[in-house]
C-alpha cells in the first residue's frame, strides 16, 4: 500500500513522516518518529497506556491512525518535562509518591493526568479515579498514584 | 556483619530513597522490550490455531512466501527433534507438533520487511486441521471419558484407572486424621472453584532475537529471567546455552508470567531462516491473553474439624488443578500453603494436577497460593461464623509461631504470623462502622519465599563510588533496595551506588525475579561480595601504613585500625583507597556465586469492608488493609506497593477476572475490555501495616514481600461478600450476576 505524507507538530516541534494508511500514531510514534515513551499495551483503546493530547485533546493514540495527525498537534510523555530537563509536577510527585513500580503504565497516566489537570485544577480523589479509569496498571493498586496526582495538583495550584 | 546487626539502628535501609531508574520511567525514556530495535530488523507474525483441540494436517505457506518483504516462514519443522521431558514441553507449546493442544497454540511464523507485511503474510499461511474433542473444564478432564489431551503422560506417582489427564498424584499428611476429625464439635466439608486468571502485566511480551548460521545468537527481552531465556532458546533451538547473550530490557510488569519463554525462540529460528537478519517480535494483548501463561483454575475439596472454642483439630484438602494441556499446574504450592497458618494435630493433602485444552500454565505472584487461601480461609470462616466466634481471634487461637511443624513438614524457623494478627486486630479499620448491605471479610496467606542462583558482583570505580552487577530485573523497585543495602554495608551515600542489571555474559547464572528472592537472595549476594572487596581494602590500607592486614577494620565507610595496639592512623576512605588502586595492586572487587540460605516465610492478614447492591449484585470495596511481615523493609515505599498491587490483583481475581471459554473451547474474553482487571475507580486506598520480624537468616533481615498479598484478598472478599449478604460464594469470580443469582436464592429459598 502506498505511503501517505504527513506533516504534523510533536512537542512543539515540526515532523514530517510516511505513514501506511493503516498504521496508528501509535505505531508512526514509536516506529516512525523513535519516541518510544508511549506504550501499547492493548491496541484496542482499553488500557490507556497510548494516552497523548491530540490538538490538547486526551486521546488513545492505538485508536487514532497515523494519517489523523497531519496538521495537528500531538504532544507524548516525551514533552511533559521542559526544555532543559526540568521535570513537570506530575513527574516529580510520581518519583517522591513511588508512584511507579514497572513504570509501563506511567507515561500514559502522567499525559491523562496533564490532561486532567488542565480541566480541573483542584480534582477531589473520585475525580482522579475516575479519570483514570481509562488508564489501566497492574503493579500499583493505584494508592499511590492517585495521591502523586493530588499532591501534585495542589502543588501547582499553590505555585500559580 | 556484627552480630547486634538486627536490632541496630540503620542510617539508609528503611528510607524512602529514590529509585535509580525513576527519572527514565517518568520521562519515557525507559527502554522496555518493544522499544528496542536494530538496523536491518524485520518484523515477525505468529499463526494461531483456532480451535482448541485440533490434528495439524498440512501447512502451505506458498501465499505468503510469494508476497514482496516476505523473508522466512518457520514451522515445527525447523525445530530439533528428540526432546524429552520438560524441554519438549515448552518446545511444543512455543510451537506445536502433530496437534494443536488450545486456542492460540502457536503452528507457524513469518519474518518480513515490516510488521504489516508480516501481518498480512500470517493471514496467507493457510493451515488445515482435523478437528478432535476438547476439554476446557478441570472437573470434566478428570472424567474417565473425558478426551485424552496427551495419553501415556501421566508418571509415576499416578494411580491405575484415572483420567488419562491426570498427569501427577500427590498426597502427604501427618497425624490421626480420623481422631482428629472424632476429637472435634464440628467438621464441615465444602467445595470451592476458582477459575484461571491471567497475570495482566500491561506490557506484552517482545523481544528482538539474532541467531547466525554459527549458532550464535543475541537477543533483547522483557523478562524476569535472561538466563532462563538463555537455557529456554537453546534447548527449543538446540544450540549451545553459552553461545545465546541475552539482555533483558526494561521490564513492564511479570508477576511470574515473564519466567519463562513462549515466542523468544521463534524469533531466533526465524533469524536463523532470514540469513542471520535480527527478527522482532511483540505480541498483541490477544495473543498474550490466549497463548501466554495464565494460571490454573482450580477445584477444591476441604474439610475441618472444631472444636466449640474454634480450636482445630485435623483438615484435609483435594486440590484438582489445570494448568492447560502440560504438566505443571501449581498443585504442589498450593497444597503447601494450604493450612500453613494453621497449628494442626492431623491433616491430609492430596493433589492432582490435570491436563486440559488451554494455554500452559505459568507461574502468577505465589502460585497456587491465592486458590488454596479462597477454599481454606473461606471454610474455617464460615465455621467461625457457625459457632459465633470471631475469625480474627479464631486465627490467632491457631497461629503458627517459631518451632511449630508446619502443616507440610519442616518445623518453622521465627515468624511473624501472631505479631500480623496482633497488629491486624489493633488497626482503626476494624473499629469502622458498617451500614446495610455492608460487611467485613479477614482472611490470612501464606508464602514461603525463596533464593535461588544467584550470582552477583561489585566493583570498585577509580573515585570511590561503587557499581553493582545483578541478575535480577527490577520490576518495583529492587535496584533501589540492593543499592540501599550495599551503601548501608560500605558505609558509603546511597548515590555512589549503581545497581545494574546485567545480560546473561557479565555474570554466573542467576534464577529470574520469581519467589519474591530479589531483595532476600541479592542483598545477601551483594554482602558477600562487599566483604570480600572491603578485606582487599584492608588489606591494602595495612601495607600503606605497615602493618598487619588483621589489625585493620572497615568502619563507616573507611579502613581503620582496629584498636590503640595496631597503631595510630586516621582513617582511610574508600575513596581515596580506590583512587590509588592501580598503585597498590590493581581492580579491587568481590562476588558471589551460590545460593544463598536462610530463606524466611511470610504471613499476611487483609481486612476489607464491601458493599453489595442487593439490586444489582455487584460489590464496591469500601475499606481495605494489608498487614504483611516483611522481615525489614529496606525501602518501605516499594514494600508498601507490593502490598497494595497483590491486594488490588487478588481483588480483581476474586470479583472480576476469569478465563471464560466457548463450548467450541475458544476463549471468549481475549481483550482487556472483556478480561477486565481492576481499574482506579474500583478500588479504594489500600491502607497497609509493615510488620517487621527480622528474618535472622537475612543481613538485614529480610524476608522477601512480594507475593504473600495475592493470596488473602480472595477468601477475605468472599467472607465480607458472606457477611454483607448473608450468602456464601464458593465459586470465583464472585461476579455481579453470581452474586445476584445467589441474593435470589436466599430470598427466594
Ligand atoms: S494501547 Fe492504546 S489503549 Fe491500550
Ligand atoms: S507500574 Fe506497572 S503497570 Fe503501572
Amino acid at each position: 500500500m502506498s505511503k501517505i505524507h504527513v506533516t504534523t507538530t510533536v512537542n512543539g516541534d515540526p515532523v514530517e513522516f510516511l505513514a501506511d494508511p493503516r498504521e496508528t500514531l501509535l505505531d508512526a510514534l514509536r516506529d516512525r518518529l523513535g519516541l518510544t515513551g508511549s506504550k501499547e499495551g492493548c491496541g484496542t483503546g482499553d488500557c490507556g497506556a497510548c494516552s497523548v493530547l491530540l490538538d490538547g485533546r486526551l486521546v488513545s493514540s492505538c485508536l487514532v491512525l497515523g494519517v489523523e495527525a497531519e496538521g495537528k498537534r500531538v504532544d507524548t510523555i516525551e514533552g511533559l518535562a521542559e526544555a532543559d530537563g526540568t521535570l513537570h509536577p506530575l513527574q516529580r510527585k510520581f518519583l517522591e509518591h513511588a508512584a511507579l513500580q514497572c513504570g509501563f503504565c506511567t507515561p500514559g497516566i502522567l499525559v491523562a493526568s496533564k490532561a486532567l489537570l488542565a480541566k480541573n485544577p483542584d480534582p477531589t480523589e473520585e475525580e482522579v479515579r475516575y479519570w483514570l479509569a481509562g488508564n489501566l496498571c497492574r503493579c500499583t493498586g493505584y494508592d499511590k498514584i492517585v495521591r502523586a496526582v493530588i499532591d501534585a495538583a495542589a502543588e501547582m495550584r499553590g505555585a500559580a | 556483619m556484627a552480630k547486634d546487626e538486627m536490632t541496630r539502628e540503620f542510617k539508609l535501609v528503611g528510607t524512602r530513597a529514590l529509585r535509580p531508574d525513576g527519572l527514565d520511567k517518568v520521562t519515557g525514556r525507559a527502554r522496555y522490550g518493544a522499544d528496542f530495535a536494530l538496523p536491518g530488523m524485520l518484523w515477525g507474525a505468529v499463526v494461531r490455531s483456532p480451535h482448541a483441540h485440533a490434528r495439524i494436517v498440512g501447512i502451505d505457506a506458498a501465499k505468503a512466501l510469494a508476497l514482496d518483504g516476505v523473508k522466512a516462514v518457520v514451522t515445527r519443522a525447523d525445530f530439533p527433534a528428540g526432546l524429552t521431558g520438560s524441554d519438549w514441553d515448552i518446545q511444543e507449546n512455543v510451537m506445536a507438533g502433530e496437534v494443536a493442544l488450545y486456542d492460540g497454540h502457536a503452528v507457524a511464523a513469518v519474518a518480513a520487511t515490516s510488521a504489516l507485511i508480516a501481518q498480512e503474510a500470517a493471514r496467507l499461511i493457510e493451515v488445515s486441521y482435523d478437528l478432535l474433542p476438547h476439554v476446557t473444564d478441570v472437573d470434566a478432564a478428570m472424567r474417565p471419558d473425558a478426551p485424552a489431551i496427551r495419553p501415556g503422560s501421566a508418571d509415576h506417582t499416578v494411580p491405575d484407572g484415572m483420567s488419562p489427564n491426570v498427569v501427577s498424584y500427590i498426597e502427604y499428611g501427618r497425624g490421626d486424621l480420623d481422631a482428629g476429625f472424632a476429637e472435634a464439635d464440628i467438621v464441615r466439608e465444602q467445595t470451592y472453584k476458582s477459575e484461571a486468571t491471567h497475570q495482566g502485566y500491561i506490557e506484552p511480551q517482545a523481544c528482538v532475537g539474532q541467531l547466525g548460521a554459527d549458532g550464535k545468537g543475541e537477543m533483547w527481552v522483557t523478562t524476569q529471567g535472561q538466563w532462563y531465556v538463555r537455557r529456554d532458546c537453546a534447548n527449543v533451538l538446540g544450540l549451545d546455552v553459552a553461545q545465546l547473550r541475552v539482555t533483558p530490557s526494561e521490564i513492564g510488569g511479570g508477576f511470574g508470567g515473564k519466567t519463562t519463554v513462549f515466542m523468544e525462540p521463534l524469533a531466533l529460528a526465524l533469524s536463523r531462516k532470514a540469513g542471520g537478519k535480527p527478527v522482532k517480535l511483540v505480541m498483541s494483548r490477544a495473543e498474550v491473553l490466549r497463548a501466554t501463561g495464565p494460571t490454573a483454575s482450580a477445584s477444591m475439596d476441604v474439610k475441618i474439624g472444631m472444636k466449640k472454642d474454634g480450636t482445630m483439630t485435623a483438615g484435609r484438602v483435594e486440590f484438582r488443578m489445570q494448568g492447560g494441556a502440560f504438566p505443571g499446574s501449581p498443585v504442589p504450592d498450593a497444597l503447601k500453603c494450604a493450612f500453613a497458618p494453621y497449628k494442626l494435630p492431623a491433616v491430609l493433602h492430596i493433589g492432582y494436577d490435570v491436563l486440559a485444552n488451554r494455554p500452559k500454565a505459568a507461574a502468577y505472584r505465589a502460585p497456587g497460593a491465592p486458590m488454596a487461601a479462597f477454599a481454606v480461609e473461606s471454610l474455617v470462616d464460615e465455621m467461625a461464623r457457625e459457632l459465633g466466634l470471631d475469625p480474627l481471634e479464631l486465627r490467632q487461637k491457631n497461629a503458627v509461631e517459631e518451632g511449630d511443624q508446619s502443616s507440610y513438614g519442616p518445623k518453622f524457623r521465627k515468624i511473624g504470623l501472631k505479631e500480623v494478627l496482633a497488629a491486624a486486630r489493633a488497626h482503626p479499620n476494624l473499629a469502622a462502622p458498617l451500614g446495610p448491605n455492608q460487611g467485613r471479610g479477614i482472611a490470612t496467606g501464606y508464602w514461603s519465599n525463596y533464593n535461588g542462583d544467584t550470582a552477583v558482583s561489585m566493583a570498585v570505580a577509580e573515585d570511590g563510588t561503587v557499581q553493582v552487577s545483578v541478575g535480577t530485573p527490577d520490576i518495583g523497585g529492587s535496584r533501589a533496595s540492593i543499592g540501599l543495602m550495599v551503601a548501608e554495608y560500605l558505609g558509603i551515600p546511597y548515590e555512589s551506588v549503581r545497581v545494574n542489571v546485567v545480560e546473561t555474559g557479565a555474570l554466573a547464572i542467576n534464577e529470574p525475579t520469581h519467589g519474591s528472592r530479589a531483595t532476600f537472595a541479592n542483598g545477601k549476594a551483594a554482602v558477600a561480595a562487599c566483604d570480600q572487596a572491603i578485606k582487599e581494602m584492608c588489606r591494602r590500607a595495612a601495607a600503606d601504613w605497615g602493618i598487619d592486614a588483621e589489625a585493620v577494620e572497615w568502619i563507616d565507610g573507611a579502613a581503620q585500625p582496629a584498636g590503640p595496639n595496631a597503631g595510630k592512623f586516621p582513617p582511610m576512605s574508600l575513596a581515596e583507597i580506590a583512587g590509588r588502586m592501580s598503585d597498590s595492586g590493581g581492580p579491587i572487587a568481590g562476588h558471589f556465586e551460590g545460593i544463598p540460605r536462610g530463606v524466611g516465610a511470610s504471613f499476611g492478614t487483609h481486612v476489607v469492608d464491601v458493599e453489595v447492591d442487593p439490586e444489582t449484585g455487584r460489590t464496591t470495596i469500601l475499606r481495605y488493609l494489608v498487614v504483611q511481615d516483611a522481615g525489614r523493609a529496606i525501602q518501605p515505599a516499594y514494600v508498601e506497593g507490593q502490598y497494595q498491587g497483590g491486594a488490588a490483583q487478588g481483588i480483581g481475581w476474586a470479583l472480576n477476572e476469569g478465563y471464560v471459554y466457548g463450548a467450541d473451547g475458544r476463549l471468549q474474553n481475549a481483550t482487556f475490555l472483556d478480561y477486565r482487571i481492576p481499574v482506579a475507580s474500583d478500588l479504594p486506598m489500600i491502607d497497609t501495616v509493615i510488620v517487621e520480624v527480622p528474618n535472622p537468616g537475612h543481613p538485614f533481615g529480610v524476608r522477601g514481600v512480594g507475593e504473600t498479598g495475592i493470596a488473602p484478598p480472595l477468601p477475605a472478599v468472599a467472607n465480607a461478600v458472606a457477611a454483607a449478604t448473608g450468602v456464601r460464594l464458593r465459586e470465583l469470580p464472585m461476579s455481579p450476576p453470581k452474586v445476584l443469582e445467589a441474593i435470589r436464592g436466599r430470598r427466594d429459598g
